[in-house]
C-alpha cells in the first residue's frame, strides 16, 4: 500500500465525479428528490380527503356527525349527494375517495334503536390510503358516540378505548419513508455507482493500464470506492438534515451508533458493487444487474414500501438475504424509537456478517478476474 | 544471451485444454524496435500479458527488464510502459492532470513530475492546451500524447498494442518518429500492429501462428526467406485461412 499513489488515484476519482454533472444529480438530487416527495406527497394526501356524503336522514344527529368530520380537518365535502345511484359516477370520476351514507331515520334510529347503521365506501384502488383514511373516519364516529353517550346515560360507567399511534402518533409517512430512502440512496450510491465506475474503466480500456502500472488490485479498489464511501455518507446527512428540518424526523437515539450503523450498510453494499463490477464487461450491464439486482429487491421485498409480514413466506424468506432487510429496523429503531444496540444487536451482527461476506468474495473475484 | 532487456523461453499459457501461447522462446535487445505481428486469436496479446504481468504462464520463463515477470511482478511493472489498442488516457481530465495521474501512480516527486509535464508538453507543442480536456483533443494528438505518458516513470522498456488503430497515415508517420526517438534513448518498444507497412519499420519482427512463433528476423530477411515482396504478402503466407478469421 503506498499512500502517495493513492492520493494521485483519490484526486482523479473526484474529478471524474465532479465532472460528470449526471453522477452529482444521483448522489445528491434524487435522494433529496426522493425525501422531498415521500415526505410531501404522502403526508399532504391524508389531509383535506375529498368525500361525499349521502345524507338520506338530514336529521340534527346526521348533521352534527358529517361536521365532525370535516372539522376534523382530515374529509373535505367535494360532493353532497341526493341519490344513492351518484355514488358510482362520483367514485368513477375519482373527485372522492371515500363515502358516508347515512341511512333515512338515522338519528330517530340511534335515540331509540340505539343502532344506527352508517355505511362508509371508501376507494380501495389505492388499499393504503383507503386503510388509514377507514381509521381516522372510525375513530371520528366512535368519538361521536362516546360523547352522545355521555350525553345520555351520564354517570353509568362506560369503556373507553382509546387507541394510540405509538411513536408516530400523526402517522406521518415521512417517517417510515425516510428510513427506507436512506437504505435506498446507500445502495443506489455505493452499490450501483460503483459498479458503474469500474465497469466503465473496464469498458474504456483504462482498467488494462492501471493493471499493468505498479497499483495493487487492492489499491485500485479502494481507490474507487472510497470516493463513493464517503459522498454516499455526505448525502445521508443531506437527506436526515432536510427530513429533520423540514418534517420534524427526530433522531431520538445514539447519532455515533447511526453513523457507524450506516457505515457498516454501506460497506455491503460497496462489496456488492465490486462484486457485480467483476462481472459486468461495461457500464450498461453494471447498471441493470444492480438496478435489478439491487435496487428492486430494496425497494419492493426489505419491507420498505410493502410490509414483509404480508408477503408469502417464499418471498420473505427472499427477503431475508437482502441487506436493507436488516438494516431498515436499525435505522427505524435509532431515530424514531431511540433504541440501541441492545435492541438491534441481531441486525447489527447480520449486517457485520454479510460485509464480511461479500467483501471477501469480492475481493476474490476481482483477483481472479485478472487472470 | 544476458544482453537481452526481455528473454523469453519456452513461455505457455493454456486456457484448459486450449494452448493459446505454445513455447515460445525469443530475445530483445536493448534500444530495439520488435515487432510482435499474428492474425486475432494467434497469440500475441496473450503473450503480451503474460509479460506485462496481467496474467500468469502456465510454464516457461520470461524476464523482463531484468527481472523475472513471475517471481517479480511488482519490479517489472515498475519498469515497463504500457499503451493498450483502446485509448489509454483520461478523456474528462485535461493533458495536465492525465500526465500528473500517471506520474503519480509510478510514485515520481512532485517536483520531477511538474518538471516531466513541461518538457512533454513542450515536445508535443500541446502547451496551449495543458489545460485542455484529452475528449476534445483530435484522436491522432490524443495518442501521441498517450505515448508520451506510458513514457513519463522512463520505463526501459514500452509494451504497444496496436497503438495507431485508426489513426490517420501522416499521424502514424509522426507516431513512429516519436517511437523512433524512444527507441534511439535505449527505450526497448515491443509493438503489436495491423498494418504490414509498419511492420516494415520495425528493427526485427516476429508472426506468430497458433501460439508458436512462426518466423523472427528483420523485415528484409522474413521476405527473403518466404520469397515475397512484401510483409503484407509474407502475412498471408503463414497467416493460414483458418486462423485469419477471427
Amino acid at each position: 500500500m503506498n499512500i502517495k499513489r493513492l492520493q494521485s488515484f483519490f484526486r482523479k476519482e473526484f474529478r471524474h465525479i465532479l465532472r460528470d454533472r449526471r453522477t452529482l444529480l444521483i448522489l445528491f438530487g434524487m435522494p433529496l428528490a426522493q425525501v422531498l416527495l415521500f415526505g410531501f406527497v404522502l403526508s399532504n394526501e391524508i389531509k383535506n380527503t375529498n368525500i361525499a356524503v349521502l345524507d338520506q336522514a338530514k336529521d340534527a344527529e346526521s348533521i352534527a356527525l358529517t361536521n365532525k368530520l370535516v372539522s376534523s380537518g382530515y374529509f373535505r365535502i367535494a360532493h353532497t349527494l341526493e341519490s344513492a345511484r351518484d355514488l358510482e359516477p362520483a367514485f368513477r370520476s375519482g373527485k372522492v375517495k371515500m363515502a358516508f351514507v347515512f341511512s333515512p331515520g338515522f338519528g330517530h334510529q340511534l335515540a331509540h334503536e340505539g343502532v344506527a347503521p352508517l355505511q362508509i365506501i371508501s376507494d380501495a384502488s389505492d388499499p393504503n390510503t383507503a386503510t388509514t383514511l377507514l381509521q381516522y373516519a372510525q375513530a371520528i364516529v366512535q368519538d361521536y358516540q362516546l360523547a352522545l353517550a355521555a350525553g345520555q346515560m351520564a354517570g353509568r360507567a362506560t369503556i373507553q378505548v382509546q387507541t394510540r399511534m405509538q411513536y408516530n402518533p400523526e402517522q406521518k409517512a415521512v417517517f417510515t419513508f425516510v428510513p427506507g430512502v436512506i437504505t435506498l440512496i446507500l445502495m443506489l450510491v455505493s452499490a450501483m455507482m460503483t459498479s458503474i465506475t469500474i465497469a466503465r474503466e473496464k469498458e474504456l480500456g483504462t482498467m488494462e493500464v492501471l493493471l499493468v502500472s505498479p497499483l495493487q488490485p487492492l489499491e485500485i479498489i479502494l481507490g474507487k470506492t472510497s470516493p463513493y464511501l464517503l459522498l454516499s455518507l455526505v448525502s445521508t446527512v443531506v437527506v436526515i438534515l432536510v427530513s429533520m428540518g423540514i418534517f420534524g424526523m427526530p433522531i431520538r437515539g445514539s447519532l455515533l451508533l447511526l453513523a457507524m450503523e450506516c457505515i457498516l450498510y454501506t460497506f455491503v453494499a460497496l462489496s456488492l458493487g465490486i462484486l457485480i463490477s467483476t462481472r459486468a464487461k461495461d457500464q450498461m450491464t453494471a447498471m441493470f444487474m444492480s438496478a435489478l439486482g439491487l435496487l428492486m429487491p430494496t425497494m419492493l421485498l426489505s419491507g420498505f414500501i410493502f410490509p414483509r409480514e404480508s408477503m408469502p413466506w417464499a418471498l420473505q424468506v427472499i427477503g431475508m438475504a437482502i441487506p436493507a432487510t436488516w438494516f431498515n429496523p436499525i435505522v427505524k429503531g435509532v431515530m424514531i424509537k431511540g433504541v440501541g444496540l441492545e435492541v438491534l444487536w441481531l441486525e447489527t451482527v447480520v449486517l457485520a456478517g454479510m460485509a464480511l461476506f461479500f467483501l471477501v468474495l469480492s475481493l476474490r473475484n476481482f483477483k481472479d478476474k485478472l487472470e | 544471451m544476458h544482453n537481452d532487456i526481455i528473454s523469453v523461453q519456452k513461455l505457455t499459457k493454456k486456457f484448459g485444454a486450449f494452448t493459446a501461447v505454445d513455447a515460445i522462446s525469443f530475445g530483445v535487445q536493448r534500444g530495439e524496435i520488435f515487432g510482435f505481428l499474428g492474425a486475432n486469436g494467434a497469440g500475441k496479446t496473450t503473450a503480451l500479458k503474460m509479460l506485462t504481468g496481467l496474467l500468469t504462464p502456465t510454464s516457461g520463463v520470461a524476464t523482463v527488464a531484468g527481472y523475472d515477470v513471475i517471481r517479480y511482478p511488482d519490479r517489472v511493472k515498475q519498469r515497463i510502459g504500457y499503451m493498450s489498442q483502446r485509448f489509454s488516457l483520461y478523456e474528462d481530465l485535461t493533458v495536465r492532470e492525465n500526465i500528473r495521474l500517471y506520474g503519480g501512480i509510478y510514485g515520481l516527486p512532485k517536483a520531477e513530475i511538474r518538471e516531466k509535464s513541461a518538457q512533454m508538453l513542450s515536445k508535443l507543442e500541446l502547451k496551449a492546451q495543458a489545460d485542455t480536456l484529452v475528449g476534445s483533443l483530435p484522436l491522432g494528438w490524443r495518442q501521441k500524447l498517450a505515448f508520451t505518458v506510458a513514457l513519463v516513470h522512463d520505463p526501459g522498456v514500452v509494451f504497444l498494442d496496436e497503438p495507431t488503430s485508426g489513426v490517420d497515415p501522416l499521424t502514424r508517420r509522426q507516431f513512429w518518429d516519436l517511437i523512433y526517438e524512444a527507441a534511439h534513448q535505449g527505450v526497448t518498444l515491443m509493438v503489436t500492429t495491423h498494418y504490414m507497412d509498419e511492420a516494415e519499420y520495425c528493427d526485427r519482427v516476429s508472426i506468430m501462428v497458433d501460439g508458436r512463433i512462426e518466423v523472427l528476423d528483420t523485415p528484409r530477411q522474413v521476405k527473403t526467406q518466404l520469397g515475397v515482396q512484401t510483409m503484407d504478402e509474407a502475412f498471408r503466407v503463414l497467416a493460414r485461412p483458418q486462423t485469419a478469421i477471427s
